[in-house]
């Protein structure tokens, strides 16, 4: 079967431990995450995960239905580059020297839409959000230059489908209230 | 919410206690009264609470923590309530890790209890520190840290509930020593939900209805079930579906004891060592009716050629076991004991006069061409099989046997007479060796009343032989039988028949097994000769007490039948 890149979402209880418990289940089938995100989500207190691989349909059907069924996790999605909206950070530091030195330089940056985060004497460094392919581009247009440090972020990414958490979070809290009255 | 234990864990206040007795009163809400452990230096406080409570909470001191494990499974799997161990932390907590991941493969209710380096010194690469969660966390339903004293009991009220909601498993909760030592006011109130974890699904009517459609439709059907019955308490719904449709119905290993073995729509063990009928009906079938067992290797063979030309309806509690392995046409979610209730007012009695005949024909093959040799051999050297069968016939199938992992294991399991459920005790998923001798000490704990019989190879009784302690010192009554072929027999066999006879390190210069119990205070026997075998077998179970009986077995007999490894169910092998 084709692999191909896939996005998975969890959502989560904030527990320590629980990367190493997500991240146990991939290592266990001997599958490669290419980048793991996690912040807060929309709900209060709910983590979120984004997690990248490349595997076959079955595959990651399998592996979302174990990621769910691990206690702490509240639900687990996956989805295809179509259905998701989906960027990633860049940063690029390069010697000032370079930018008064070089003037291709500057047309590269604002070519590119990347945005200057801080600018001093010895070193600049650049800031570029979006696919994949536009900061690999800026990263091989600014390599020639002298790139001192460069580093990407894991994916972010949204779905177009609404996910649906605070219903079930809802519907878990509506059923307590009924025991408790009963 | 459904919960599994006898008595309902109840609410608990107390002003000012320790963590310690906090954890004390923790395991007597939840209506523990038996833990197995092995104390030292991180869990000294909750050892002296132990101390006070004796007269309430019976600790096992056991000869390594790998025992108590052992002993918490098979206290849970003839119980059906949640087994407790303990341990300190660094070695006594790594030591617990084979039990953990037996328990969470087979699917057995345990919580585990370690103590840790307080808090502040967590990280520090204290005397004893071990990172027990991070080791832990691939082989537990659930595992969390406690690191401050006002966790204790909401943590261990999940703790418990998670073990035995849903698909029961294993939980260790690993607590630092300075929460033990802290004082706090103390409440507990049992968990009764958790808002990320699903443990109950109601039945969806319409897979429901579907399977039944399929059921109905069926010209030669097949049920292969597995532990799920017993962990559901399914047994009577599971009896009732079977004779109301008259389904010829075969079990997984774990499954074994569910459907008493004289049924006569009992057709024996699926997969490697399993019986020729149900193996081979398995690629004959029209319908197959998975209920609660999830398609382990070691029951499909080849997966490629598993069941192809069947239907498939998969009764499961577990998601993610739906579709893993074999793709299934139908899946009922929930509680087998849920989905065959509601599955039964819609099923009808079959016709399977024909289908049932082809299972007799073949049953006919394998009695003469494997069983009756095995039963009753002619050659001079005793057999696994004949041993089983006059232990059934002086047991009368109603003792509770337990196994070790190997040939015994799988003889044991094939031959064993069975009249009542939770009954069969074997490390199934991952074939433990080590696991009999103290599960069957937890076996016994968890169901008094019972005769329990452990049936061990002479490999696997080494590894876990120091619990006779633990035998002597609880004077427990548990029959031990040493079925001693001198060798690593399964391993031996594989080396027969794969590996061209070079008998690589499973040739085993023993002991003397009867000097070793004895010196345990243990009344032992030891046969080589037929006319020896039945009346030894009888002065064992009469014997009041442990008793241990060796039984020198023929060295390089085989388990047959067999599907290789790898193989189709289609191509097992009689001989
Ligand atoms: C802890 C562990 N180590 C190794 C094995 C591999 N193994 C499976 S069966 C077996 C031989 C068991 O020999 P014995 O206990 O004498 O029983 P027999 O097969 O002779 O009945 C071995 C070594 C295992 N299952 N468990």
């Amino acid at each position: 079967m084709e692999k191909k890149l896939y996005t998975i979402s969890i959502y989560t209880e904030n527990n320590v431990g629980l990367v190493n418990r997500i991240s146990a289940i991939f290592l266990k089938r001997h599958i490669n995450i290419r980048s793991l995100t996690t912040s807060p989500s929309e709900i209060p207190e709910v983590f979120r995960f984004v997690i990248v691989v490349k595997m076959t349909l079955e595959g990651i059907q399998k592996i979302v239905k174990q990621i769910e069924k691990q206690v702490d996790v509240i639900k687990a999605f996956y989805h295809t580059d179509e259905e998701t909206i989906y960027v990633e950070s860049a940063l690029y530091k390069i010697t000032s020297t370079a930018l008064f030195e070089e003037r291709q330089i500057q047309n590269i940056i604002k070519e590119s839409q990347a945005k200057m985060v801080t600018v001093s004497p010895e070193f600049f460094v650049i800031e570029k959000t979006g696919f994949r392919e536009e900061t690999e581009k800026l990263y091989n247009d600014l390599k020639p230059y002298g790139l001192l440090q460069f580093v990407r972020s894991g994916r972010i990414s949204v779905t177009k489908a609404k996910m649906g958490i605070s219903d079930i979070l809802n519907t878990f809290n509506a059923t307590k209230q009924d025991e408790k009255k009963s | 919410m459904k919960t599994k234990t006898a008595s309902q864990p109840t609410t608990v206040q107390a002003k000012n206690i320790s963590g310690a007795e906090a954890v004390i009163r923790c395991l007597l809400a939840e209506g523990v009264d038996l833990v197995y452990g092995y104390p030292g230096g991180a869990i000294m406080p909750i050892y002296d609470e132990l101390y006070k409570f004796q007269d309430q909470l019976h600790h096992v001191l056991t000869r390594h923590e790998q025992g108590a494990t052992h002993m918490a499974q098979g206290y849970a799997r003839t119980s059906g309530k949640v087994g407790v161990a303990m341990a300190t932390s660094g070695p006594g907590a790594t030591n617990l890790v084979t039990g953990i991941a037996d328990a969470q493969i087979d699917s057995t209710p345990m919580v585990c209890i370690t103590g840790q380096v307080a808090s502040h010194l967590l990280g520090s690469d204290a005397f004893q520190e071990t990172d027990i969660i991070g080791i832990s966390t691939s082989v537990t339903k659930w595992n969390y840290q406690i690191t401050k004293v006002s966790e204790i009991p909401s943590i261990l009220a999940k703790a418990f509930f998670i073990a035995r909601s849903g698909r029961p498993g294993p939980v260790l909760i690993d607590i630092t020593k300075d929460a033990q030592f802290d004082f706090f006011d103390f409440e507990y109130v049992p968990c009764t939900g958790i808002r990320s974890y699903q443990s109950d699904f109601p039945i969806a009517q319409d897979a429901l209805s579907q399977a039944a459609t399929l059921i109905n439709a069926a010209k030669k059907p097949l049920i292969v079930w597995g532990q799920g019955v017993i962990l559901g308490e399914a047994e009577a719904a599971f009896k009732t579906f079977v004779e109301k449709t008259g389904i010829p119905a075969a079990w997984t290993i774990l499954g074994l004891s569910a459907l008493e073995t004289d049924h006569p729509l009992n057709m024996g063990m699926v997969g490697m060592h399993g019986n020729y009928a149900p193996n081979l009906l398995t690629n004959e079938c029209d319908l197959l009716i998975a209920i609660g067992m999830r398609f382990d290797d070691r029951v499909t063979g080849s997966l490629d050629t598993y069941a192809k030309q069947a239907k498939i309806i998969h009764l499961e509690i577990d998601p993610a076991e739906v579709n893993k392995n074999v793709m299934v046409d139908v899946a009922v979610l929930g509680n087998c004991k849920d989905s065959l209730e509601q599955l039964l007012p819609h099923v009808q009695p079959l016709e399977l006069t024909a289908w049932k005949a082809r299972f007799h024909e073949l049953n006919a093959i394998e009695e003469e061409k494997v069983i009756q040799k095995d039963l009753y051999p002619t050659k001079e050297g005793l057999t696994m099989g004949e041993t089983l069968r006059v232990i059934n016939e002086h047991s009368g199938g109603d003792a509770i046997i337990v196994t070790d992992v190997g040939q015994h294991q799988m003889v044991a399991c094939r031959y064993a007479k069975f009249n009542q459920s939770k009954s069969n005790v074997t490390s199934g998923g991952l074939g433990t060796m080590g696991f009999a001798l103290p599960a069957a000490i937890g076996a016994k704990m968890g169901a008094p009343k019972r005769q329990v019989i452990a049936i061990i190879g002479d490999g696997g009784y080494q590894m876990t032989i120091q619990e006779l302690g633990t035998i002597f010192q609880q004077r427990l009554d548990v029959k031990i039988v040493v079925l001693n072929n001198e060798f690593l027999g399964m391993v031996r066999q594989w080396q027969q028949l794969f590996f061209d006879k070079r008998y690589a390190s499973t040739e085993m210069i023993n002991p003397d097994f009867i000097a070793i119990a004895k010196a345990y205070g243990i009344a032992a026997k030891c046969v080589d000769q037929r006319e020896e075998l039945s009346p030894a077998i009888a002065t064992m179970l009469n014997t009041p007490g442990p008793y241990f009986l060796e039984v020198r077995v023929e060295k390089e007999d085989n388990v047959f039948p067999m599907i290789p490894s790898g193989a189709s169910v289609s191509d097992i092998r009689l001989e």
